[in-house]
Parts: C-alpha cells; sequence; structure tokens
C-alpha cells in the first residue's frame, strides 16, 4: 500500500491488547485505516487525542515503538474491469499471482440505497433445480441463505446455482473458507469456462479471523460497482456468514462490549443486515442478488446467527437427505423464497403457485402417515398413496441433481397427482383441475 | 426546554460507532437535537446522555470520517415532526424527510429534504369564527388533502384559552402563510398556518377523553375479524417467527381495513417489501373509497440498513403523524413492523453508552418505553365532541421464535389482540398462521362490543363465533387423542370432532391472501360463510366406519373452499353451494 507524502509517522503505542492498540494521534477521522508496522489496521474509538486501532491481523509481534501511519481514508477497493476473472485476499490484493487491479478508488461499506430507487424484483433466477426453481422460486435483487450443516454439500450446491444462473458477474465471498474449497470453487469455476465472469475475495481459514470483517464488503463494494455503474446482473456468493459472525463477536469481546444472546453483540442484526441489505434491483435492469451460506450447529436455526439472518433474508433454504431415495433434496416444508409470489403464476405457468402448495400440503400428509407407521398404527389407503407420492416427488422434483425447465416440473406435478390422487383430494382451484387433470386413461 | 435564541456551541471530542462525545460551553438539555459539521454537511444528532460538560449524542447517520474539533450546534429544541397538509401519499425516512425528493441512488449524509412542499398552495375553508373560544387542537378552518378533509387546527404546543381574532377568507394559500391569529388573555397575538411542529416522543393531549373501544375495526381478514376482532381504537399484536407470515398478515390489513388514514411504519425491516408498498400501493384501490391506496397512506421507512438512531425515531414519528391525523376526528390505522428492531435499536444504545443491562442485555426500562408507545394509540372524543382514533397493530419478532423474550412479554402486558402466529401451521401452510387457540382479543370481553357486534352484524354473533371456536378446541383435543390411539383407536365420533374442525379451520381461519378473490372477505360474506360452516358441522351424519369419514369431509372442505375462490353469490358460487348441499344430503341422518 503506498503512502501520502508528508505523512506523519507514531512511533509510541501506548496501550496493546490481543486486537487492538492506542497510541496519541491527532487529524484522524473515525473508521480511518492506518497501518500499524506494516500491518493493516482501523480507528474504531477516538476519545480526545486518544486513538483505537483494530488491528485485523492481531497485534502478536508489535512493539511499542512500531510505526504508525495514517491513511486518510477508510478501506476502500479499486473497481474496475479489471477485477474480472481474479482472485483477492480481504484487502482487495491479488492472491493469484497476477498484478494490482487498477480502477478507481471506493470506500467499501458504503451507503444504503435510498427504498425509493429500488425496483420491486421481477427477474426470475432459473436454475433447473425444481426445488428451487418450483418451490422457492428466486429472484433477482433477493437475498436468501443456505442454513446448512458443516456436513451438507452447500458449496457445492452454490456453486451449481451460481453457474446456472444466467449473471453477468459472479462475486465469491469466501469467509474463512478452506483451502479445499476454496480450490474447489476454483476448479469448477475454470472448467465451466466462466472464469472471465467470476471474482473472488477468499479470506481461508489459515488468514487470521478478523481479517474476514473485510471480505462481505468487499464482494458487495464490487458488486455495488457493475450492478450502478455497469447495469449488470452479478450474484454474490457469502460462504460461510456464520464465520463471519464469529468474527464480529471476537471484536466485539476484545472491546469489552456486552453480549447479548449466545454471546453475539447486541448489534448482530444491523450488523448482517448492513451486508444483506446489498442485495437490490435498480430500474435500468442493475442488480444484486446475494446467496449466502450459514452454517449451522445440530441444526439449531434459534441460534441467533440463523434466527438474525431469517428475519433479514428473503427466505432460506434447507438441504436434507432423503433416506428413502438417497439423495440430497431441498427441504419443501422449511424452505421460503419470500420473493417467489412476484414471479410464480406471472412470470411462469398460471397454475405453478397452486401445483406448488398442493405438492407440499399432500407431502405433509405423507409426512403424517409415517408417523404413523412409525407409531405401529394402521395405515389407510390414503396414507399409503400420499407415502408413494412422496417417494416419487422426492425423487423426480425435490433431488438437487434434478435440472429441467419449470413447465416440465409442473407437468411431472400433475402427472404425480393424477397417479395417486383424486380430484378432491388436491384440492386446487376447479378451473385449473380442468385444464392441467392429466387424464390417466389417455 | 430553554427557549433562548443564543444556541449553545461545542466541539467534538470523541467518537464509538454512532455515539458521539461533545464538549459544551454552555446548557444543553436532555433528547436535544445537534447538528455536527462535517466538511460541508451537517449530521443531526440526538443527546442522550450528560455528564458534567460532556453532552453524549447519538448520531442517525454514519460517523465515518467524524474528527475530534469539529463544531457542533445545538438547536435548542427536541426531534420534532413537521405537521401541515401535504403527509398523505409521502415516503419518508425515520425522521421524516422525504425520500422522493433527494437526489442520487445512494442517500447522502446530511441530506434533509423537507417534510412536505411549503409552498404549495391549498383551498382554504374556515370552521371557525373570529370571537370564538379557541384551545390547543381546535378546528379553524380545513383543506382538501387527497379528498380527504384536512383541518387546520390551533397549534398543539397551546396551553390554555386564546381567542381567534382574525381567520383567512375561504381561498388559496400557502401552506406557510398566517391563515389566523389568536390572542392569548393578555392579548398577544399568535399568528397560526397550515403548519405546526410537535416533539414526537410526546403524546399529543389535544382531546377531551379516552373512551373505551366499541366498534369493530374490520379488516377484512376473517380469522381477525370474526374470531379476534381488533376495534377502532384498540392495540395488538403480532409475534412470530420468521416465515410464519407475519408482514404478508400487516400488508394484508393495510391494505383492507376500514380506515381513513394508514400509516406504515417500516421499522428496521427489509426495504424489497418497502417497495412492494411503494409499488403497489399507487396501483391499489382502497375497497372502501375506490380511490387509489396510496391516496390514504403515508410510508416511514426505516429499512434495516438505515441508520439505527434513526430506527427509534422512526416508531415516533409515524405515531405522531397519526395523532395529527386523529385530531382531525379521523380513523387512523397505524402498523409498525417491526417493534423489535426499535427494541434492538435502543439496546445497541445502552449497550455503547455502557450502561447496566436488564434481561437479554436490553435496557432496563424497556418495559415502560412499550407501554408508554402503546398507551397513545385509542379512540378519543375531541374537544368538538367528534371522534377520531388510532388503532396500532405492532409486530414482534421473537429471537429463536420464543415468546419468552422481554419484547414480546412487555408487549404482551399492553397490547390488548393477540394475533400469535404458529411456526407449524406456516410449515403446514395453513396461512394466515394465527394460532386460534393461542390468541386472543381482548376486547371480546368488553361488553360495549359485543353490543354493537350483534346489532351490527347479528344477534346471535358472539354465540356463533363461541361456537367456532369451541369447535376448534374439540377438534384440537380429537386430534391429540387419534394421535394417541390410532385411527381406529377412537370412535367414529372423535374423528367427526377432528374433522369438523378441519372444516373451521380449512374454510375461516385459511385465506389465500394472494388470491383477488379470496384476499378480502367483508364482514357479511364472513356471516355467511360462519352460517355455511356451523351449518355444516351442525349436521347429523352417518358413517359406517371411521374410514369413510376422511374422504368425505375431503370433499365437504373442497366444495366450501370454492366458494370461497368464488365471487360473493354469482353463479359459480351458488353452483358449489349446491354442491355441498348434495353431499351432505348423501350421509344427513332423520
Amino acid at each position: 500500500m503506498d503512502t501520502r507524502a508528508f505523512q506523519r509517522i507514531y512511533t509510541k503505542i501506548e496501550q496493546i491488547t490481543k486486537a487492538t492498540c492506542t497510541l496519541r494521534a491527532t487529524g484522524v477521522g473515525y473508521e480511518e485505516l492506518a497501518m500499524v508496522a506494516g500491518k493493516e489496521a482501523q480507528v474504531v474509538k477516538i476519545m480526545d487525542d486518544m486513538i483505537t486501532l483494530q488491528v485485523f491481523a492481531g497485534t502478536e509481534g508489535i512493539p511499542t515503538n512500531a510505526e504508525v501511519v495514517f491513511m486518510g481514508k477508510a478501506p476502500s477497493l479499486k473497481v474496475g474491469d479489471a477485477l474480472a476473472g481474479r482472485f483477492f485476499n480481504a484487502y482487495g490484493q491479488p492472491i493469484d499471482g497476477g498484478p494490482e487491479a487498477d480502477g478507481e478508488e471506493r470506500e467499501i461499506g458504503g451507503p444504503s440505497v435510498n427504498p425509493v430507487r429500488r425496483k420491486q424484483p421481477s427477474e426470475l433466477i432459473t436454475t433447473g433445480i425444481a426445488g428451487i426453481d418450483l418451490n422457492n422460486t428466486l429472484v433477482t435483487g433477493q437475498k436468501i441463505p443456505f442454513f446448512a450443516d458443516p456436513d451438507q454439500p452447500y458449496n457445492q450446491v452454490m456453486a451449481m446455482v451460481a453457474l446456472r444462473a444466467k449473471a453477468d458477474k459472479i462475486i465469491l465471498g469466501g469467509i474463512g473458507l478452506t483451502n479445499d474449497d476454496y480450490l474447489f470453487f476454483k476448479n469448477v469455476f475454470e472448467n465451466a469456462g466462466a472464469l472471465h465472469r467470476i471474482i473472488s475475495f477468499v479470506n481461508t481459514t489459515e488468514d487470521p479471523p478478523v481479517e474476514r470483517l473485510l471480505v462481505p464488503d468487499m464482494a458487495l463494494s464490487a458488486a455495488e460497482y457493475f450492478a450502478v455503474d455497469k447495469h449488470e446482473k452479478v450474484l454474490v456468493l457469502l460462504t460461510d456468514m456464520t464465520l463471519y459472525a464469529d468474527a464480529l463477536s471476537i471484536v466485539s469481546n476484545r472491546m469489552d462490549q456486552i453480549p447479548s444472546k449466545d454471546s453475539m453483540p447486541g448489534s448482530l442484526y444491523s450488523d448482517l443486515a448492513k451486508l444483506y441489505e446489498k442485495a437490490v434491483q435498480f430500474e435500468d435492469g442493475g442488480s444484486v442478488t446475494i446467496i449466502a451460506v450459514t452454517t449451522l450447529s445440530g441444526g439449531d436455526i434459534t441460534h441467533a446467527i440463523p434466527d438474525n439472518t431469517g428475519y433479514i433474508t428473503e427466505g432460506q433454504l434447507f438441504l436434507r437427505r432423503d433416506t428413502e431415495i438417497g439423495k440430497v433434496i431441498i427441504d419443501p416444508f422449511r424452505s421460503l423464497s419470500r420473493l417467489k409470489q412476484l414471479v410464480i403464476g406471472k412470470k411462469t405457468r398460471a397454475d405453478h403457485p397452486q401445483v406448488m402448495n398442493a405438492a407440499v400440503r399432500l407431502y405433509a400428509d405423507a409426512a403424517n402417515a409415517r408417523t404413523k407407521l412409525e407409531n405401529g398404527f394402521d395405515l389407510t389407503d390414503y396414507d399409503e398413496r400420499t407415502l408413494e407420492f412422496a417417494r416419487e416427488y422426492s425423487r423426480q422434483l425435490l433431488a438437487i441433481d434434478v435440472n429441467i425447465d419449470t413447465e416440465k416440473m409442473l407437468e411431472v406435478a400433475w402427472e404425480l397427482f393424477a397417479r395417486y390422487f383424486s380430484q378432491a383430494e388436491v384440492g386446487m382451484k376447479q378451473e385449473l383441475m380442468d385444464k392441467y387433470w392429466v387424464d390417466e386413461k389417455s | 426546554m430553554k427557549e433562548t435564541a443564543q444556541h449553545t456551541n461545542g466541539i467534538v471530542s470523541g467518537i464509538i460507532a454512532n455515539l458521539v462525545i461533545v464538549r459544551v460551553d454552555a446548557p444543553v438539555a436532555q433528547n436535544e437535537i445537534c447538528f455536527i459539521q462535517h466538511a460541508d454537511t451537517q449530521l443531526m444528532a440526538e443527546v442522550i446522555k450528560i455528564l458534567g460538560d460532556k453532552a453524549y449524542v447519538q448520531v442517525f447517520e454514519s460517523t465515518r470520517g467524524l474528527q475530534p474539533g469539529m463544531q457542533v450546534t445545538f438547536t435548542g429544541h427536541l426531534l420534532e415532526a413537521t405537521l401541515g397538509p401535504g403527509i398523505l401519499s409521502k415516503n419518508y425516512d425515520g425522521l421524516m424527510h422525504d425520500l422522493d425528493t433527494m437526489t442520487g441512488i445512494f442517500l447522502k449524509r446530511g441530506e434533509y429534504t423537507l417534510s412536505f412542499d411549503m409552498e404549495q398552495k391549498w383551498n382554504f375553508r374556515p370552521l371557525a369564527a373570529v370571537g370564538d373560544n379557541v384551545t390547543a387542537g381546535s378546528w379553524l378552518g380545513e383543506v382538501t388533502e387527497n379528498s380527504i378533509p384536512h383541518k387546520i387546527m390551533a397549534p398543539f404546543k397551546l396551553e390554555g384559552q386564546y381567542t381567534l381574532q382574525f381567520v383567512a377568507e375561504p381561498g388559496a394559500y400557502q401552506a406557510t402563510e398566517t391563515i389566523a391569529i389568536l390572542t392569548d388573555s393578555r392579548g398577544k397575538e399568535i399568528p397560526v398556518s397550515m403548519v405546526q411542529k410537535w416533539p414526537v416522543k410526546k403524546a399529543v393531549k389535544a382531546y377531551q377523553n379516552k373512551p373505551r373501544p366499541f366498534k369493530l375495526l374490520e379488516t377484512g381478514v376473517r380469522t381477525i375479524d370474526t374470531l379476534n376482532p381488533i376495534v377502532e381504537g384498540g392495540t395488538g399484536f403480532i409475534p412470530g417467527p420468521f416465515g410464519s407470515g407475519k408482514t404478508v398478515m400487516q400488508q394484508a390489513i393495510s391494505k383492507q381495513a376500514e380506515a381513513d388514514i394508514v400509516i406504515v411504519a417500516a421499522c428496521g425491516e427489509r426495504a424489497n417489501e418497502v417497495v412492494d408498498l411503494f409499488t403497489e400501493f399507487p396501483e391499489l384501490e382502497d375497497p372502501w373509497t375506490g380511490r387509489k391506496l396510496m391516496k390514504r397512506t403515508t410510508i416511514i421507512a426505516n429499512t434495516s440498513n438505515m441508520p439505527v438512531a434513526a430506527r427509534e425515531a422512526s416508531v415516533y414519528t409515524a405515531m405522531t403523524i397519526a395523532e395529527y391525523y386523529r385530531s382531525m376526528g379521523l380513523k387512523v390505522l397505524l402498523l409498525a413492523d417491526s417493534t423489535s428492531r426499535w427494541a434492538q435499536a435502543l439496546r445497541e444504545m445502552s449497550n455503547r453508552m455502557e450502561e447496566l443491562p436488564g434481561p437479554d442485555a436490553f435496557p432496563m426500562d424497556l418495559p415502560a418505553i412499550i407501554s408508554n408507545f402503546y398507551s397513545r394509540a385509542g379512540i378519543v372524543y375531541l374537544n368538538n365532541g367528534q371522534t377520531g382514533s388510532i388503532t396500532f397493530i405492532g409486530t414482534v419478532s421473537p429471537a429463536g421464535g420464543n415468546l419468552k423474550e422481554p419484547v414480546t412479554e412487555s408487549t404482551k402486558k399492553v397490547a390488548r389482540c393477540f394475533y400469535a402466529l404458529s411456526q407449524q401451521r406456516a410449515d403446514s401452510k395453513r396461512y394466515p398462521a394465527i394460532d386460534p387457540i393461542d390468541s386472543y382479543s381482548k376486547y371480546l370481553e368488553y361488553p360495549e362490543l359485543l353490543k354493537t357486534l350483534n346489532e351490527q352484524i347479528a344477534p346471535d354473533w358472539a354465540d356463533q363465533v363461541g361456537e367456532l371456536k369451541n369447535i376448534l378446541f374439540r377438534g384440537k383435543e380429537a386430534a391429540e387423542q387419534i394421535n394417541i390411539l390410532g385411527d381406529d383407536g377412537v370412535s367414529i365420533d372423535t374423528h367427526l370432532s377432528f374433522w369438523r374442525s378441519e372444516v373451521v379451520d380449512a374454510i375461516i381461519l385459511q385465506q389465500d391472501a394472494f388470491d383477488p378473490v379470496d384476499a378480502r372477505c367483508p364482514l357479511n360474506r364472513q356471516k355467511y360463510m360462519v352460517d355455511k360452516v356451523l351449518d355444516v358441522t351442525n349436521t347429523a351424519l352417518d358413517f359406517g366406519s371411521y374410514e369413510e369419514v376422511n374422504p368425505y369431509f375431503k370433499r365437504v372442505i373442497a366444495a366450501l373452499k370454492q366458494m370461497n375462490y368464488s365471487e360473493f353469490e354469482s353463479q359459480k358460487f351458488k353452483q358449489y353451494e349446491e354442491e355441498l348441499r348434495q353431499i351432505l344430503d348423501e350421509r344427513k341422518t332423520g
């Protein structure tokens, strides 16, 4: 990082903790970037001339006479077309061996979009996965996380969704990614020949945890550039946001803040919302869509991280292993896309909403039948049929290896309805049943 | 409050997130508003603590780049709302700045736009005559705002009696022109324009008294109007885990409720939800007047990415606007989504000030703050004998879906209607997911309301509602028995009890908010369907075995559901009604 001329160099640090150091300085702005013994740091507290700096990489080895230089600006990223196809670290420095990417310098974590300048999202994102397209349709400008246990293949599903989503740019924010997963993403994108439209900001598990706090802001600043300046459709992948929240709690703990639920800072909701709300659809076609991952501990969604996330994002996607068909499915009960109402039955066929609901309702009946079976009760004929339906529904539609278009998904559903149920049992609007019911004889 | 021409000044000495410490040279007041000079912009802030010569202020903006030594100017007043004609149809931020007149795609720090156009001319008609006695809130004249009569009132800040010395002739005047002059007992003249200011954290008290609510407020949502009605001037809250349909519920109420004015405070929620309102309200029709919904609506948007300190202000701003319109004798509906975000904003601030925390790190006085806010709602008799009302419904987003957390518990103590959204109902797509047994409306215990309900709907309405609740209750018990003993381990009567409650659930409780017909169910149609459903549940039916019960009732529900989806009393509606009659005849006994 280059320094300005006539910069004042401070060499007397008065206090050092694990993550912060404090010194006397003047003319320093809040949130300003500084270099402490060559390490990036940011102003987090000012009390008269006492300035407290948070050192992202930790304060290990910093002496009290270390050189401190203030940069006169908040953390920033040089944005431009040169970003495309590149891999960067949390500070926006290249990690792919290439030169520094040139462009216009912009502060990260900038202001919010005026809500009246947003457009209602209405453009459907198709993924070919029926568990998403049919039941939990995604829309540009949406923000939605996968709620997944660490052993589930969320990164694979996310990479698949990203490549099929027809986005102009895909921006990967890797937060505490294992090196293996980092290489996985790199390979998948390379093999798909998509590298030219991918930009990655990666902090791996080898890097200091507090640096992670910069990754989502870097990724989203780059996304805003392409969406606002270039009117592009940008898809941002953030994995894993649980590690981001963990980094927040480390910092808040070191700043002596009173923790609230699950040792998380009281501002967790606002901190997460500031990132997720960067998802936006603009009038002129540019958009930022965020697909994130929040790993759960033992499937517990009442923990503060998934709980706050759920209140911020527009739905959530759950993966589940269906033991009966031996495949991973998108769980139709717990998954939800809040924005689907804006496109289903409008951008897709008119029967879409009711087909979706009927299928899920029948699938719920099957779950009840299964409980009965497990408790040793006799099943009625209807119960038996729901179980058979559930198996086929799971195999032909919910499994993540399905790749068909939405029209085909609806046809499969109608075909399953007719095979296992009467019209009264399916219970949809009569006009729709008259139009689409598959006559078994034909 | 000090009223001095000489304002106090100060300089910034410390910054921690959005808490700034200002060293002052003269008196400052708690909650006084000040501006911090940053380059060529001024950032608004509010005093929240004073220690010696240090004022702790919360800044309503990002504090990035602030430095010690920056100049601060104190204004001498509290956070105020500017009130006058032109508020309707506006989209405001939490501090009542017009979002539409701001420039650029991104919100700019320190860009504070006017609440409404001060130069617009309004056609004024006087309502009071020279020599009239005037007190705070007296109607002096009237203009028409979006086809709604907008009263020009004596300022709420007045204390005591005044005499109207001058009132303008009918004609077009700018909002800021003097349209009346009042004199106090000592002959001091007070000019009055169409614009006045009011500190948002104080309740407007310009009315005679606040009776107990006694009139239903129709929402078109069956599970509310029929089972647990909200009333004009009532308070209610909707707690529910995420994904249980809080927002859809609130939007349905805001679109359909029988109100003159609707104020929506989107407090720390998703921006795209506000965009839904921005997009749909100018298009959709108010079912009561046929005018566009936006004509009767004002939206206060402090979305979750907007500054936290303004979040607390946003609910107060919304309440103050509601009180302003209530004082004109109008029926106002105020919706806040979600009050939990407001409580969290208080928690963040309390934490930064290093106060000793209460439960879940919320400030100790949270219950008092919440109850004080809810108490500002209500129906009132104005000084001129007219009524006006604020019905307030807030949503609560309980952490982890656990209703035993401080915000839910504090709200439960003050709100009279409780609409519990159940995760289980939401999971099985039974929307609206309001649990009929856990939820309640305390107003059903008010004899004055029961009297008006029986007069307005039907003489035996209260009994019918009681019967529906009994059916639901018995159904729940039956479901538990069936679960324990198995389908063949219980009597056919138990199956019947279960299925009768399923009929009530599917036809009265469930409602498709996205279906053009079913979304709104007017009161007379609710009454009709309640009769139909009770007809079904009261019909004695004959079954050979329990296995026949399930498929039979599925047909009953299917026919009734088609009725819900059809235009009321249309050909199709009657056809399904006939179909239902035939199904019932198949197994009717006696």
